[in-house]
């Protein structure tokens, strides 16, 4: 038996610890340590329920959007005005979240996780002309290497050609991820947090210089997705199909479905949305989303255990370090009592399952691509694999809305604070589902919760002892080299985890 | 013979949105800075920021503490995030040493004693930000409160901005390669850099002949002064309107929202509620509530 501990897992958000006990070359045990508290809610409560949107987009810099996104669909269920949002407002806010979040699976596959597959020290060999590729061969006939050495040395597996090319993509996708923020910046202000996206709407009025300058950048993204990063996933995962069964987790799926196509409906858990609203599980069979069935467990948490186990409407936040059996800050989400895995995969897997066509069209033919069948998506590439189709889904669709637009409409509907009241906000984040529940008491934030993807999936065990989904997506894995452990941080990086967001 | 600039950004309690605001720097661009050599002859040399490095565990942070050792009083130290000191619980912790977690109040001592100079990045580093606001239940503290406990005095530029324009940390940066660390004239009261921090939002706002005459946005999407709408604006050192962000794309009030007041030390509980007008801000001498800036006192 010896112990293999990660601390700190990079290029990942956030302060995160893998610790794992390894018996005969096998992981055995997992744990997953959030290493940082804020206390977020805490912070939130006493405050002008408006200001929710600001402070929770904090919670996060690099899925802020998101956050906003939460806070405005919670706060217009809890003042009342969530069948009112004028369509021109509900658009903008789609075309802000999306391409938000497309630029942040670029982000994550070139930036965070690339680096784990991709050798960029074979461009040394690189002898052409590209004025990106010869900048790296540059930086590296230098001799200081950081920050891309030191790293785990082994099972770099790529061809030489098949290096650079991905090294040359991972600098065009620093442009493409900052032209996607670009678009989020013109209907939103700013970002990271940005200022557009309000209770009631938007704060924006579209114009058509917007709407023609959001649609060129879209077509850049659309290009680099099409070109680039969905043949490279599939490039990486011909080379490392191995990965195609490491890291299958638990295989029970959450989608809470985000980019609203219609607004008359307050219930948004079967409001018409672009990715559906559901579960599925191994066998890829739709089921409905309950979200009573959610509950928070602080037993392996280092919060008060009288918090444990209840739902984020009644739910509490107090700390209490080095308690126990506690090992991590954030808390342990369940839904029926059972693990659930949230992300790119499973909203892409309940939107499948639901046979939504263009879905099924897009996995489809990435599988047929692959001669794969579908419970390959159940792992390390299966992920990589659904988060790239996720951004083309995303991006494709955002064309029509955009057009859609109505320069002129109304973007903003009034409302009252009322004296009380309670709301639910629920949406994708890049990272999976997320929802923002509130109460409120004299019109001020009685209490503030927030149950992020990564709460989810980074998740210690439950009261029921059950590992959280990363853990158990790591339990039972081969490590060819202990002091390489590539298949470890391979898994974990595939959930693009997020502990500012997990933790809050 | 290129001089290799020793980095160490160290994120404490904070949200990586400084970084990804990093990513967004258009000219140069982010591979300008850390691939090309961002001023001819320098290069900076990131050896330790966890969002962008390729190592992990034990390597990584044997890197962060080795640079500490054998480049001491060479090294610039970024910090993104604010300092939780809380003594009862381990409310942040950045690796481990003899299998315990180490603090990152431990980690900032150590890296900060010994670092050429310090770039408190964003307004959690800055001036406490969003962890530190009421019941600020970590204990949370600036780098610059944090460091004056311990009689730290290695200096300190602060970069406030939730998060800061890419433009405001590589200018500052750029200054340090080219001109040294900055003179006490360089900055503000707040340790702000001048040439981004040294004029008010309203100063150079393009909807201020709407508050000059009096017309004011009722609700959002409304053309006018967003001052009754909770814009602070009139508080906030910050050259956002003359810079605009995301590569010149748009800025908070030309999307039709208030400033939050994010670059100043009241952010957020003093700028707070962000959508109630400032109070005690009679118009329309509204000059006469600005911070005091070194040159008036």
């Amino acid at each position: 038996m010896g112990k293999i501990v990660i601390d700190p897992v990079t290029r990942i958000e956030g302060h995160l610890k893998i610790d794992t006990v390894v018996d005969n070359g096998v992981v055995k045990e997992a744990r997953s340590t959030g290493n940082l508290f804020r206390g977020i809610e805490l912070i939130l409560r006493g405050r002008d329920p408006r200001d929710a949107q600001v402070i929770t987009q904090r919670i996060c810099g690099v899925c802020p959007q998101s956050h906003g996104i939460a806070a405005a669909l919670n706060l217009d269920s809890a003042f009342g005005i969530s069948g009112k949002i004028p369509p021109n407002a509900q658009i903008v806010r789609n075309l802000i979240q999306g391409a938000h979040v497309v630029q942040d699976h670029i982000l994550h596959f070139y930036h965070l996780a690339a680096l784990d597959y991709v050798d960029i020290t074979d461009v040394t060999k690189y002898e052409g002309k590209d004025s990106d590729l010869s900048s790296v061969r540059d930086f590296i006939s230098r001799g200081e290497l950081g920050p891309f050495v030191p790293r785990y040395e082994g099972d770099y597996r790529l061809s030489p050609e098949v290096n650079q090319q991905a090294t040359a993509h991972y600098l065009k996708a620093l442009e493409i991820r900052r032209i996607g923020h670009e678009m989020v910046s013109t209907f939103s202000g700013k970002i990271p947090h940005s200022v557009g996206i309000i209770p009631g709407g938007v704060t924006t009025t579209p114009t058509i210089d917007k709407i023609i300058s959001f649609l060129w950048k879209l077509r850049i993204l659309q290009d680099f997705i099409n070109n680039a990063y969905i043949p490279d996933v599939l490039a990486i995962a011909s080379v490392y199909p191995d990965y195609f069964e490491v890291g299958v987790g638990c295989k029970n799926l959450l989608s809470y479905g985000a980019y609203d196509l219609e607004g008359e409906n307050p219930d948004l858990t079967c409001r018409k949305r672009l990715f559906k609203q559901g579960t599925t599980s191994a066998d890829l069979k739709p089921d409905g989303l309950d979200i009573t069935k959610i509950t928070e467990d602080v037993r392996h948490s280092w919060y008060q255990d009288s918090s444990s186990g209840r739902h984020p409407t009644q739910g509490e936040t107090k700390p209490e370090y080095g308690r126990g059996e506690a090992y991590s800050w954030i808390k342990s989400p369940r839904y029926g009592g059972k693990v659930y895995e949230v992300g790119p995969l499973a909203r892409v897997a309940v939107t499948y399952a639901y046979g939504d066509p263009v879905m099924k069209n897009l996995v489809d033919s990435a599988l047929a691509q692959l001669k794969a069948p579908p419970s390959v998506l159940f792992s390390v590439m299966g992920r990589h694999l659904a988060r790239a189709l996720s951004a083309k889904f995303i991006a494709d669709s955002m064309e029509k809305w955009l057009l859609e637009l109505k320069p002129g409409e109304p973007t903003f509907v009034e409302y009252t604070i009322p004296e009380e009241g309670t709301g639910a906000g629920l949406t994708e984040a890049a990272r999976g589902a997320l929802g923002h529940w509130i109460e409120i008491k004299e019109k001020k934030i009685a209490n503030y919760q927030c149950v992020v993807p990564t709460t989810w999936n980074a998740s210690p065990r439950d009261d029921n002892g059950n590992p959280g989904p990363m853990e158990q997506a790591i339990i039972g894995t081969r490590i060819k080299d202990k002091s390489n452990p590539f298949e470890i941080v391979r898994i974990v990086r595939s959930f693009d985890p997020c502990i500012a967001c997990a933790v809050h | 013979m290129v001089n290799e600039i020793p980095v160490i950004w160290l994120q404490t309690s904070a949200c990586t949105g400084c970084t990804i605001s990093l990513l967004n720097s258009a000219s140069p661009t982010i591979r300008n800075i850390l691939i090309d050599q961002v001023i001819p002859g320098a290069h900076i040399n990131l050896r330790f920021h966890v969002t962008i490095m390729a190592g992990a565990g034990e390597p990584a942070i044997e890197i962060m503490e080795n640079t500490a050792k054998e480049k001491t009083g060479n090294y610039i130290l970024v910090i993104e995030g604010a300092i939780p000191t809380t003594k009862d619980a381990v409310y942040g912790a950045i690796g481990e040493r003899g299998g315990k977690p180490v603090e990152m109040k431990d980690r900032v001592e150590d890296l900060a004693r010994s670092a050429l100079a310090i770039l408190a990045v964003g307004t959690c580093s800055s001036f406490g930000g969003i962890p530190s606001a009421a019941p600020n239940p970590t204990g949370c503290q600036s780098v610059k409160q944090f460091l004056d406990a311990k009689d730290i005095t290695t200096p300190i530029v602060n970069i406030p901005g939730c998060p800061p324009h890419p433009d405001w940390f590589v200018g500052t940066v750029a200054s340090i390669i080219l001109n040294g660390l900055p003179k006490a004239d360089d900055l503000d009261d707040n340790l702000r850099p001048l040439a981004f921090y040294g004029h008010l939002i309203h100063e150079n706002c393009p909807r201020r002949a709407y508050f000059d005459e009096g017309k004011f946005a009722k609700k959002f999407g409304d053309e006018g002064c967003l001052y009754e709408l909770g814009c602070k604006g009139a508080i906030t050192y910050a050259d956002c309107p003359l810079r605009l962000w995301n590569g010149g794309t748009n800025w908070c009030i030309g999307a039709g929202a208030p400033c939050s007041g994010c670059t100043q030390p009241e952010f957020p509980d003093l700028v707070a509620p962000f959508y109630e007008k400032l109070v005690d801000v009679e118009l329309p001498t509204i000059g006469a509530y600005w911070l005091p800036r070194k040159e008036e006192k």
